[in-house]
């Protein structure tokens, strides 16, 4: 049994307007050890209810293992993670993700032989109600349900202008829109934060600053919160509020843009230690 | 006591057969990743091979078995050549399917050329056996001569996958064909050596099961060949060291069974167990459990 | 409702519906005038059975993605089931055709029984090792059925494993009698059952793969932890799948068992879940159409080849094999592509 945390308090950095209300995510001393590796250690986190945060760090810091955590494919085996207020300790992925956690992933992970809206209103699956008997009968619930999936659907895939593509293969869209499609995906699970890992991967400078925008989009318009792993430092230092740097499973720096910008523990992870002369 | 002795011996034996048999699995499904339900198969053409050289040609029993080795370790080239080496890129059921069509080849291939009546298989040790304890407990022949070969074949083949180039090019590429062949290792060829070595092991085991257990029809090698395949899961399959002890419980539980359950039910608590086992150890015994990279 | 645009899977399964019911009446049209074999005649209800096999394994297989090498296991427990209900009914319901559904729903009741009980250690385990306990179940399946003795009289039903010890009173008839299987049955499935059935399996996995639940099927198929993080219940949809594959099994069972007068538990071993697997692997997986091409040409396949008597099982084994080859080969397969993409442009200019 692990121990049930207190919600406490965290010194943050949650920008102005979400100051009053409260933080979206809370990670206490969250950390997790893989046979003696502490692969992420004592994270302290909070973000507010409409924050864009950076969860920046070199090449194996432990950012995706983060990720994993906050979404339960691993269970941490200390410290708290709480989602508005709420302890998760009990859930696994798919509460977690029914509780307003969604992802995308670094290595896409699309539904490659189902069309684009198919995947996008499997991720509105969890927000259904007609039941098997409804589906193999085809009964009224059916209809109107499917009906209403299949307009929200298209919806969601015009924020980044792909309703057209509504019946195309998945896996056989370019790069780009694949990732585009995850992004969709995980917002037709009706989330109040998004996790985006490395959502400019890939993709070309005119790509990158049309997400920048449509990143900005999808937060004024749904009104959550987004953590995004990114190695794109312009991206990171132009959308995000607050940042967070990682370097061997531990925080070295938290702050805005311009702070970690000037921080001396952040320039010698990404570059190493200025050798004395 | 003498009685549980003799039935723990048996099941020994028995087990043997089947890790034998299951090495054949296990090392084609390490290196190919494919279920070969054709192995069964070619223990039963080892057997034939055998029983006609011993039989009509009246061979010395060495020289039927030498004789049923080299003409199943051509056949496992030939399979492999034709069926499956065109299908290296294809989905695994696909390979799977092909390979149950090899199956269903070799035994209507056999019943063409055999016949379906049943052969009594001559033993290729002889009928003799070993009393112990004033005759209390009886070992045959057979039985010595099955685990001693099981011992040999699971040390010799431990020592050629460890030691030698050659099958250190099969470990290889178990784990990792393209990088296998980025390093100049020959894949195909080392394909067909591991498809070569289990068939000529399943023409041992042909011999020896037919030995223990004499009456030969086409069929013979398709239980036993799925019994080996279920040992080759049960010690985790692709693991050597797993196929011999997946084998060896095998046999013993079969055996226990039999004796102390029931005849008629004694596949069912193999099968049962297998499941038990699956269900704590998803990977076997002794295979490795691989996670999913996120 | 005008000008609805169906959609291409929509197309695909009208077209499915409509050659299944083709086929029925061609059959029956060429049944009237006396065109049809004996032999051809006493194939009907096996090939129907066999399709309504192939397409629930389909699901399994093709839809949900998971190999299942023992769904003669269902089959058996449906043939037994049902044909049983119907012996215990024989007195009681005198019109056949309702007692042929009876049987069949329980059938598929029992079946589905077993596939939820099958499917809480199967569903745990992926890939091989998934397919080796579905191959272990039929086994255990086969071995109980071998070992079971149910016999009726007027106290009720008696059971019992490994012996006959029913002890039936005056009147009683014992119904499954061990390796001897049941014995006795009265020949009560019609081709029109079959086609039935064929028709109301259709509408399940059409039905099924097009509504949530089967879309949540094939995205645990395409990628099963992506299908988690969007809170996919992963559990419950494979479940679902895996039951109501079990339950068509034994509907095809019952129907097919009640063709005979006689059937014991071997007749649903290892090698009718591999007949069956092969249906699905040449149709397509997926592809119900498929299946029910493939399950129809297979089972008249080897009677078509009987002039060549002892040859015709080594023929099969061979255009087996060669289809696979064939079917794979990717000279072929580009080939194949190109022709259909320039049949597309050609429609497209058109």
């Amino acid at each position: 049994m692990s121990p049930k945390l207190v919600p406490i308090p965290s010194k943050n950095m949650i920008p102005e307007r979400d100051i009053d209300k409260p933080p979206v995510l809370e990670c206490i001393n969250l950390g997790i050890t893989f046979g003696g590796l502490k692969a992420v250690e004592d994270l302290n986190l909070a973000i507010g209810k409409t924050e864009i945060v950076g969860l920046i760090g070199p090449n194996g810091a432990g950012k995706t293992t983060v990720f994993n955590l906050l979404t339960k494919v691993y269970q941490p085996t200390s410290g708290a993670i709480l989602l508005n207020g709420q302890d998760t300790h009990n859930m696994d992925t798919i509460h977690i993700n029914r509780a307003g956690i969604a992802r995308t992933f670094q290595n896409i992970r699309l539904f490659s032989n189902l069309t684009v809206e198919e995947n996008v209103k499997i991720g509105m699956d969890s927000q259904m109600h007609y039941n098997m008997f409804s589906g193999l009968f085809r009964l009224p619930g059916y209809w109107k349900e499917e009906k209403a999936t299949h307009q929200k659907a298209l919806e969601l895939l015009s924020i980044f202008n792909m309703a057209d593509l509504a019946n195309a293969r998945a896996g056989s869209l370019p790069y780009g829109a694949q990732r585009r499609l995850e992004i969709v995906r995980a917002l037709a699970t009706n989330p109040c934060l998004l996790l985006l890992d490395e959502p400019a991967a890939g993709m070309n400078p005119s790509e990158t600053a049309e997400l920048m925008e449509n990143i900005r989009k999808i937060r004024d318009t749904f009104q959550i919160a987004i953590l995004l792993i990114e190695h794109d430092m312009n991206l990171v230092m132009n959308i995000c509020e607050g940042i967070c740097v990682l370097n061997f499973g531990k925080v070295i720096a938290k702050g805005t843009p311009e702070e970690i910008q000037a921080n001396p523990a952040v320039i010698e992870a990404y570059l190493g230690k200025k050798r004395e002369a | 006591m003498m009685t549980f002795l003799n039935f723990l011996i048996s099941g020994i034996s028995l087990g043997s057969i089947y890790a034998i048999i299951a090495l054949g699995y296990t090392m084609v499904y390490g290196i190919a990743k494919m279920l070969n339900f054709a192995h069964g198969d070619v223990i039963m053409v080892g057997a034939y091979i055998c029983f006609y050289a011993i039989s009509r040609f009246e061979l010395p029993p060495v020289v039927g078995v030498v004789l049923a080795i080299a003409v199943c370790t051509v056949l496992g080239i030939v399979i492999e050549r034709l069926a499956y080496k065109p299908l290296r890129s294809a989905p695994s059921l696909a390979v799977l399917i092909t390979a149950i069509g090899v199956s269903y080849f070799l035994q209507n291939a056999a019943l063409l050329l055999w016949s379906p009546n049943p052969k009594v298989f001559p033993s290729v040790v002889g009928d003799g056996k070993v009393e112990l304890f004033d005759g209390k407990l009886t070992v045959s022949h057979v039985t010595i001569v099955t685990i001693t070969a099981c011992v040999i074949i699971m040390i010799v083949l431990t020592l050629f996958t460890e030691t030698t180039k050659i099958g250190k090019a099969m470990r290889a590429c178990s784990e990792d064909k393209g990088a296998a062949q980025l390093m100049g290792i020959n894949v195909n060829a080392t394909i067909s050596i591991t498809f070569a070595i289990g068939s000529g092991l399943a023409a041992i085991a042909g011999a020896l099961l037919c030995s223990a257990y004499p009456t030969l029809i086409p069929t013979t090698g398709s239980m036993p060949g799925i019994k080996a395949f279920t040992a080759a899961v049960f010690g985790g399959i692709g693991s050597i060291p797993g196929a011999l002890l997946g084998g060896l419980l095998l046999g013993v539980i079969e055996i226990f069974a039999k004796a102390y359950i029931s005849t008629q039910l004694s596949d069912a608590v193999v099968f049962a167990v297998l499941i038990i086992v699956l269900l704590v150890k998803p990977a076997g015994l002794l295979g490795k459990q691989i996670r999913e990279k996120v | 409702m005008k000008n609805i645009k169906w959609s291409k899977t929509t197309r695909k399964n009208f077209l499915t519906y409509g050659l299944v019911i083709l086929a029925y009446v061609v059959m029956q049209i060429l049944g009237g005038a006396g065109l049809v074999s004996s032999s051809l005649k006493g194939m009907l209800v096996p090939i129907c059975a066999y399709v309504v096999m192939a397409v629930s394994l389909n699901l399994t297989v093709g839809v949900m993605g998971e190999l299942s090498l023992g769904h003669a296991g269902f089959m058996s427990v449906g043939a037994f089931c049902g044909t049983s209900t119907a012996i215990i009914l024989q007195d009681s319901i005198s019109s056949a055709p309702l007692r042929l559904a009876i049987s069949l729903v329980v059938a598929a009741i029992f079946a589905a029984i077993a596939g939820f009980l099958i499917g809480i250690p199967v569903l745990r385990l992926r890939g091989d090792y998934l397919a080796i306990v579905t191959l272990a179940f039929g086994e255990i399946i086969k071995s109980v059925f071998n070992n079971l003795y149910l016999g009726v009289d007027s106290r009720g039903l008696h059971i019992s494993l490994l012996s006959d010890r029913t002890n039936l009173g005056e009147g009683g008839k014992l119904i499954i009698g061990g390796p001897m299987g049941i014995g006795g049955i009265q020949k009560i499935s019609t081709f029109t059952a079959g086609f039935v059935l064929i028709i109301i399996t259709l509408v399940v996995v059409f039905n099924l793969v097009n509504s949530r639940a089967g879309r949540a099927i094939m995205a645990i198929r395409d990628n099963r932890i992506a299908a988690e993080s969007v809170g996919v219940n992963v559990t419950k949809y494979k479940m679902m799948a895996f039951v109501i594959s079990a339950s068509l099994a034994g509907a095809a069972g019952a129907l097919f068992a009640m063709n005979y007068s006689t059937f014991v538990a071997n007749k649903f071993d290892f090698n009718t879940s591999i007949l069956v697997l092969v249906f699905v692997v040449l149709g397509g997986q997926g592809n119900m159409l498929g299946s029910i091409i493939a399950a129809a040409a297979l089972t008249i396949l080897p009677e078509a080849l009987r002039e060549y008597a002892d040859y015709r099982m080594l023929v099969y084994a061979i255009i087996l094999i060669l289809v696979m080859l064939a079917t794979n080969n990717p000279k072929l397969k580009s080939w194949m592509d190109r022709l259909k993409s320039s049949h597309k442009k050609v429609k497209e200019v058109a």
